[in-house]
C-alpha cells in the first residue's frame, strides 16, 4: 500500500462534498456534503498518522476529535435548519436571503 | 514521473484490491450523495461512503477510529439526518428542485474538479510512491487512550466543552418558545 492512494481517494471525496456545499439548495443536503468533507479529512489524518508511524497515534486521537467536532456540528446545524423551516416554510439556502440588499 | 512501483506490482498486494473495490464504492456513493434526487437517498448512499471509510481505517490499523466511526457517524448522525429531512419535510419523492439551475451546478463541478487536481498534484508531487505500513501492527485501543488523556488532555477538555456547548445551543435553538396563551394555560 502506498500513501498516495488513501489521499487521492481522501482528494476525491473532499472535491465531491465541494460540489455538493456548491451545488445542492436543500440546507440538509448542503449539511450531509459538508459531512462528506469531514469524513475525507479523516482518512487523510489516518493515514498521514500511520505514514509516520507515530508512537502518540496524534492523527488518530485528531480523527477523533473531527468526528466529535462533526456531531456537534450536525446537532446545531439541524437546529438552525429547524428553526430556519418553523419561520420561513423553507428549507433552501437560495430562498434565504433576508440579510441581502 | 511520480511513481517507482508499477500497475502490476500494485495489483500483486492483496489489500489493494480491497482497497480498489471500497474506493470505487465510496466515490460512487459520494457522487450519488451530492447528485441524486432523493433526500433520504442522499442519506443513505452517505452511510455507505462512511462505511466505506470505516473500513478504509481498518485497512490502515486504526480500529478504535473505524468502530468510532460506525457508531458517531452511522448510529447517530445518519439519524438525525434523518430526523432532519422527515422534520423538514424536504420532498421525500423525486423532485428536481433539489440543486440549483444547470449553470450553477457546472461552475461547482469546475471548481471542485480544480480544487481535486490541485490537491492531488500536490500530493503527487510530496509523498509520490512512500510506502505505508500495512495493519501488521494495528494501534491499540490502549495506546490511543493513554495518548488521549496524557498529551492530548487539554484538547480533549475543550472538545468535551464544545460537545456541552453544542447540547445546549442545540436546545436552545430549536425549542419552540410557548406563545403568552400557552404561558397562561401552563400556569
Amino acid at each position: 500500500m502506498i500513501i498516495n492512494q488513501f489521499l487521492l481517494l481522501g482528494a476525491a471525496l473532499f472535491s465531491i462534498g465541494v460540489y455538493g456545499v456548491l451545488s445542492r439548495r436543500n440546507a440538509v443536503l448542503v449539511l450531509l456534503s459538508v459531512e462528506l468533507m469531514l469524513a475525507a479529512v479523516n482518512i487523510n489524518m489516518v493515514a498521514f498518522d500511520r505514514l509516520n508511524q507515530d508512537v502518540m497515534a496524534g492523527g488518530q486521537v485528531f480523527a477523533l476529535f473531527i468526528i466529535a467536532v462533526a456531531a456537534a456540528e450536525v446537532g446545531i446545524g439541524i437546529a438552525i435548519v429547524l428553526l430556519i423551516f418553523r419561520n420561513r416554510r423553507s428549507a433552501n439556502v437560495d430562498e434565504l436571503d433576508l440579510m441581502k440588499l | 514521473m511520480f511513481f517507482a512501483v508499477t500497475v502490476g506490482d500494485w495489483l500483486g498486494e492483496v489489500e489493494n484490491w480491497v482497497f480498489a473495490v471500497l474506493a470505487i464504492a465510496m466515490v460512487y456513493a459520494a457522487i450519488r450523495v451530492v447528485t441524486t434526487k432523493n433526500v433520504v437517498h442522499a442519506a443513505l448512499f452517505l452511510v455507505i461512503a462512511l462505511g466505506g471509510s470505516a473500513a478504509i481505517f481498518l485497512l490502515l490499523g486504526a480500529e478504535f477510529v473505524a468502530w468510532t466511526v460506525v457508531m458517531v457517524y452511522i448510529g447517530a448522525v445518519i439519524v438525525l439526518f434523518l430526523f432532519g429531512i422527515m422534520i423538514t419535510r424536504a420532498p421525500l419523492g423525486y423532485e428536481t428542485k433539489l440543486s440549483h439551475p444547470r449553470r450553477v451546478r457546472i461552475g461547482a463541478a469546475l471548481a471542485s474538479g480544480a480544487l481535486f487536481l490541485l490537491i492531488g498534484g500536490a500530493m503527487l508531487d510530496a509523498f509520490g510512491d512512500d510506502p505505508v505500513p500495512a495493519a501488521i501492527d494495528p494501534t491499540r485501543t490502549s495506546d490511543i487512550g493513554q495518548s488521549i488523556f496524557e498529551r492530548f488532555v487539554i484538547p480533549f477538555e475543550v472538545v468535551s466543552f464544545v460537545l456541552l456547548a453544542a447540547l445546549i445551543g442545540g436546545i436552545v435553538i430549536a425549542r419552540q418558545d410557548p406563545t403568552v396563551e400557552e404561558e397562561e394555560v401552563l400556569q
